[in-house]
C-alpha cells in the first residue's frame, strides 16, 4: 500500500505548493532546522501549552511534539474542501434538529431509528425543544484524511466538544516567529482571526431575552481536564470569563456567574463539559463539574449553550457510515467530502467479512473518541486482534470497520533527518445565526513514528502548521 | 471580575508570601541556635520556630523532636504539612494556573519556574550551606513574584485583591512573631539583661528583615520596647501591623470605590487602622502585649473572613 505524498505526489516528483518549500528545505541545514525545533518547543513549554493524558500518573503536564516543516495546501483544494464542510456541517445540524424534531429521516427510511433511538447519546431532554436560533452544532470539527490528489475522506465528524484549535493559532504563532523567511515567499491565509469568528458566532446564538450585548463565558471541568490550556487559551482570546461550575448557579431559571460585584447574569455559554456531566439534577448526579439546574435554565430560553445538549447522536460511528444518505437527504444534493467506506458491525454479513480480515482492517467503538479503544489491524499484535474478535462477537453493535486507508504523507523533521510521516486534517466549523465560518486551514495531525497512522495526540502523534496558500 | 478568579489571585499571594516568611523564621533560627551556648536559650529555639509557623499540632504529630533536621524538613519539604514551604509554591501554582489569565506572563513565570526549580532542591538531605543557599532561593521567588506583580499589572481589582493578599498574610506573620516570642519584650525579662534576650530580639528583628531598619529609625541599641514599636505601630516599616493595615485599608478603599460600594470589609479594616494609630506603645504595653496582639490576631482573622464573605464567593 503505498501511501500519496503531499509533497512529490508519489512517484519522485514535485507537486507545485511545495515548489517555494522544497527549494528552502534542501537549502537548509540540518544544525538550523533542529536548532529551530528546541527554539519552538521552548516557547511551547514557555507560554505553558500543555495537554494532559489520561491513565498516565508519570507526567500529568506534557508537550503535544511539533513539527516544524508545514503542510501546504493550494487554495483550489482548501476551497473544494471548505465546500464539502459547509455543506456537511448544514446537513449536521439539519439532521439533529430531525431527529429531536420532526423525525422525517427515520420516517423516509435512511437511518434505521434504533440508531438514534437506542444511542446513548441521544437525549430525550431534547426532544420537541427548540434550540435558539434551531442550531445544535456551533462548533465543528471534521476529520479528514486525504488519499490521493483529488481524494479527501471524512473520517469522523465531531460535533460535541472538538479540541485542538490553539494548536492551530499557535502552531501558527510559532512559526510566524521562527521562519519569517518563510512567510515572505509564501502568501498564507491567515488563521488568527478564529477567536473572532467564534465570538461572532456564540454572540449570534444568544438567547432572545439577553440584551444586545449578551454576557458570553466559556465552562471548563477544571485545570485537571486535559485541554484545560485551550479553555483558558480561547477565553482570554475571546475575552469572557473561563467558568467553572461552581462560578455559576441558577437562579428562577436563569443563569449567573459569582463575581466580585455580585452575581452577573450569563446568556450564552460556550461549553467544554460533556452532556454526562452538564447538570447533576438531569444526567449524572454524581457530577461536581456541572451546574445544577442549567438544563432548566436552557430549556426556559434564558441562556444558549454552545454545542446544544444531544449533539453526540450526530458524531456517532454507526450514524457516521449514513453521513452520504444523511447529506443527500437534507441538502438534495450530492456530498462533495466522500466517507471513508465503512463495515457496519450491526450487519451480520458485514459483520462476518470484519471478523474474517480483522488483520487488514481498522475497528473503532462507536462512540469512542482520541483513538482510545480502536484496533489497527496490521499494527495489532494476534492477542489485541483475538480481543477484538470477542469484543465483535459479543456486541457487534458497538463497532463500526473500516480498511486501513494509506493516509497521505508530508514531509517531516524526525531523527533520521526529514521523512515522509502520515498526517490528517481537522478544520473547524462554525456555525452561528449569521452562517458559516471556517478559517483556511485547521489542525494537522502527525503520526511520527514511521509507518504509524495513528495521528492521537494520547497516541504519540504531533502537529504541523497548515499553510492555504492564497494565490 | 469572577469570584473565584479574585480568590485565587488573593490567596496566590499569599501563598508566596508565607513561603518566604517561613524562609525567613528558619533562618533567623538556624542563627539563633549557632550561637554558643552560653548566648543561647534554654534549646527550645525549633520548637519556638514551629510555634511561630503556626503549625505546633500537625507538627507533633509527623515528628517526637523538634530539632533542627526535624523542624527544616517539615517547614521546608514535607508534603503533609499543608503549608510547607513546597506545598506553599505548589498551591500557589496550582491557584495560578487556575487563573492562568488573570496574571501577566512575568508572574506567571516567576511561579511556575519555581515550581520547576524547586523539584531540584526537593526533600535530599542538605547540608547548612546547601540549605541557607535554598532558603535564600525561596526568599528570591518572592521577590521576583512580588515585583513582576508591582510592575506588570494592570491597576485594577485584580492587582489590588493580590496586593490584599500580600498584606493580610504579612500582618499575620508579624503578629505570629509577636505572639510567641511577646515574653522576650516584656520590661520583666528586661533586667535580666543577659545576652539570651539580646539575641532573641535581634532573631525577631531578622524575622521580618528589619534588623538594619531598627537602627536606622531610633539610632540606639536594641531595646524592647522600641522593637515593640516598629513591629506593631511603625508606618514606615513595611512588615509592621500599622503599616500592613495602611495597606489593606488603602487596597479595599480602591476596591470599594471602583465597585461603588463600601461594606464590612472597608468598616473592618479601617476599625483596626484607627486604634493602631491612636494607640502609643506605652498604652500598648500597659494593657498587655499579648493581649494586645491576641486582639490583633482575632480582629486579622474577621477582617479575612469578611473579604471572603464580601467578595470571594
Amino acid at each position: 500500500m503505498v501511501a500519496f505524498d503531499e509533497m512529490t505526489g508519489g512517484e519522485g516528483g514535485l507537486r507545485a505548493a511545495y515548489g517555494e518549500l522544497d527549494r528552502w528545505l534542501k537549502e537548509a541545514p540540518p544544525e538550523m532546522l533542529a536548532l529551530r525545533r528546541s527554539q519552538a518547543e521552548l516557547f511551547f513549554r514557555r507560554i505553558g501549552i500543555t495537554f494532559a493524558v489520561y491513565g498516565d500518573e508519570e507526567s500529568t503536564e506534557r508537550l503535544i511534539p511539533f513539527d516544524i516543516i508545514p503542510r501546504v495546501l493550494t487554495k483550489p483544494e482548501w476551497t473544494k474542501l471548505e465546500k464539502g464542510l459547509r455543506q456537511r456541517v448544514t446537513a449536521l445540524n439539519m439532521f439533529l434538529a430531525d431527529v429531536y424534531g420532526k423525525k422525517e429521516c427515520l420516517k423516509a427510511g435512511i437511518i434505521p431509528p434504533e440508531l438514534v433511538y437506542r444511542n446513548a447519546c441521544y437525549q430525550l431532554e431534547m426532544v420537541d425543544f427548540q434550540v435558539p436560533h434551531g442550531i445544535y452544532c456551533h462548533i465543528a470539527g471534521i476529520d479528514i484524511v486525504r488519499v490521493d490528489a483529488d481524494t479527501f475522506y471524512v473520517l469522523e465528524d465531531n460535533a460535541r466538544t472538538p479540541s485542538g484549535v490553539s494548536y492551530m493559532m499557535e502552531n501558527r504563532e510559532v512559526m510566524l516567529r521562527l521562519f519569517p523567511e518563510l512567510f515572505a515567499t509564501h502568501r498564507v491565509a491567515p488563521v488568527d482571526n478564529y477567536p473572532d469568528q467564534l465570538l461572532a458566532t456564540l454572540r449570534s446564538v444568544a438567547p432572545r431575552t439577553a440584551s444586545s450585548d449578551p454576557t458570553i463565558c466559556l465552562l471548563t471541568p477544571g485545570q485537571y481536564n486535559s485541554a484545560f490550556y485551550e479553555h483558558s487559551f480561547l477565553a482570554d482570546k475571546l475575552g469572557v470569563e473561563l467558568v467553572e461550575g461552581s462560578d455559576l448557579l441558577v437562579k428562577d431559571d436563569v443563569v449567573y456567574m459569582r463575581t466580585t460585584q455580585g452575581p452577573k447574569r450569563v446568556d450564552v455559554i460556550y461549553r467544554r463539559i460533556d452532556d454526562d456531566f452538564i447538570d447533576p439534577l438531569v444526567f449524572r448526579s454524581d457530577s461536581v463539574l456541572g451546574v445544577p439546574g442549567i438544563i432548566g435554565a436552557y430549556k426556559a430560553g434564558n441562556v444558549t449553550l454552545a454545542n446544544a445538549v444531544g449533539t453526540g447522536v450526530a458524531d456517532d460511528k454507526a450514524v457516521y457510515s449514513y453521513m452520504p444518505e444523511i447529506v443527500k437527504f437534507f441538502t438534495g444534493e450530492e456530498p462533495i467530502l466522500k466517507n471513508v467506506p465503512t463495515y457496519r458491525c450491526r450487519e451480520r454479513e458485514a459483520n462476518a467479512y470484519v471478523l474474517d480480515n480483522l488483520e487488514k482492517l481498522v475497528v473503532k467503538e462507536v462512540n469512542g473518541s482520541g483513538g482510545y479503544g480502536m484496533l489497527v489491524g496490521p499494527h495489532a499484535s494476534k492477542a489485541q486482534i483475538e480481543a477484538f474478535r470477542k469484543k465483535l462477537t459479543d456486541q457487534p453493535e458497538g463497532f463500526i470497520a473500516q480498511p486501513t486507508l494509506a493516509l497521505s504523507t508530508c514531509p517531516t523533521f524526525v531523527a533520521s533527518g526529514v521523512a515522509p510521516r502520515h498526517v490528517d486534517l481537522r478544520p473547524y466549523v462554525l456555525s452561528g445565526a449569521n452562517g458559516i465560518s471556517c478559517v483556511p486551514g485547521g489542525l494537522t495531525r502527525v503520526a511520527l513514528k514511521e509507518g504509524s497512522l495513528v495521528v492521537n495526540s494520547s497516541q504519540g502523534g504531533g502537529t504541523k502548521d497548515t499553510w492555504v496558500l492564497d494565490a | 471580575m469572577l469570584s473565584r478568579t479574585a480568590d485565587s489571585l488573593y490567596w496566590v499571594s499569599r501563598y508566596v508570601e508565607r513561603a518566604e516568611y517561613l524562609a525567613r523564621i528558619l533562618d533567623a533560627t538556624t542563627r539563633l541556635t549557632n550561637l554558643p551556648s552560653a548566648y543561647g536559650g534554654a534549646g527550645t529555639e525549633w520548637q519556638s520556630a514551629v510555634a511561630t509557623a503556626g503549625c505546633e499540632e500537625t507538627f507533633a504529630k509527623a515528628y517526637g523532636e523538634a530539632n533542627e533536621r526535624n523542624v527544616c524538613d517539615f517547614l521546608s519539604f514535607n508534603p503533609d504539612n499543608p503549608t510547607s514551604i513546597r506545598n506553599c509554591f505548589a498551591l500557589a501554582r496550582s491557584n495560578a494556573r487556575a487563573v492562568r489569565t488573570a496574571l501577566t506572563s512575568e508572574m506567571w513565570d516567576a511561579l511556575n519556574g519555581a515550581w520547576l526549580e524547586l523539584q531540584r532542591f526537593e526533600r535530599k538531605r542538605m547540608d547548612r550551606e546547601e540549605f541557607a543557599r535554598f532558603l535564600d532561593w525561596v526568599k528570591n521567588v518572592s521577590l521576583a513574584f512580588d515585583g513582576s506583580a508591582y510592575r506588570t499589572m494592570l491597576r485594577d481589582d485584580g492587582y489590588w485583591f493580590s496586593r490584599l493578599g500580600v498584606n493580610v498574610e504579612r500582618a499575620d506573620n508579624t503578629a505570629r512573631i509577636l505572639d510567641v516570642k511577646y515574653h522576650v519584650l516584656l520590661p520583666e525579662t528586661e533586667q535580666v539583661g543577659g545576652s539570651l534576650d539580646y539575641f532573641q530580639w535581634t532573631t525577631m528583628l531578622r524575622e521580618v528583615s528589619a534588623l538594619t531598619a531598627y537602627h536606622w529609625v531610633y539610632r540606639q541599641a536594641v531595646k524592647p520596647v522600641l522593637i515593640a514599636d516598629l513591629l506593631i505601630l511603625n508606618r514606615r516599616m513595611p512588615r509592621s501591623l500599622a503599616s500592613c493595615y495602611e495597606n489593606i485599608s488603602r487596597f479595599l478603599d480602591q476596591i470599594g470605590d471602583a465597585y461603588n460600594r463600601h461594606g464590612p470589609a472597608q468598616r473592618q479594616a479601617r476599625k483596626t487602622l484607627t486604634n493602631l494609630a491612636n494607640t502609643p506603645i506605652e498604652a500598648v504595653l500597659q494593657r498587655g502585649l499579648h493581649e494586645f496582639i491576641e486582639d490583633f490576631i482575632t480582629e486579622n482573622n474577621r477582617l479575612g473572613n469578611v473579604i471572603v464573605e464580601q467578595y470571594l464567593q
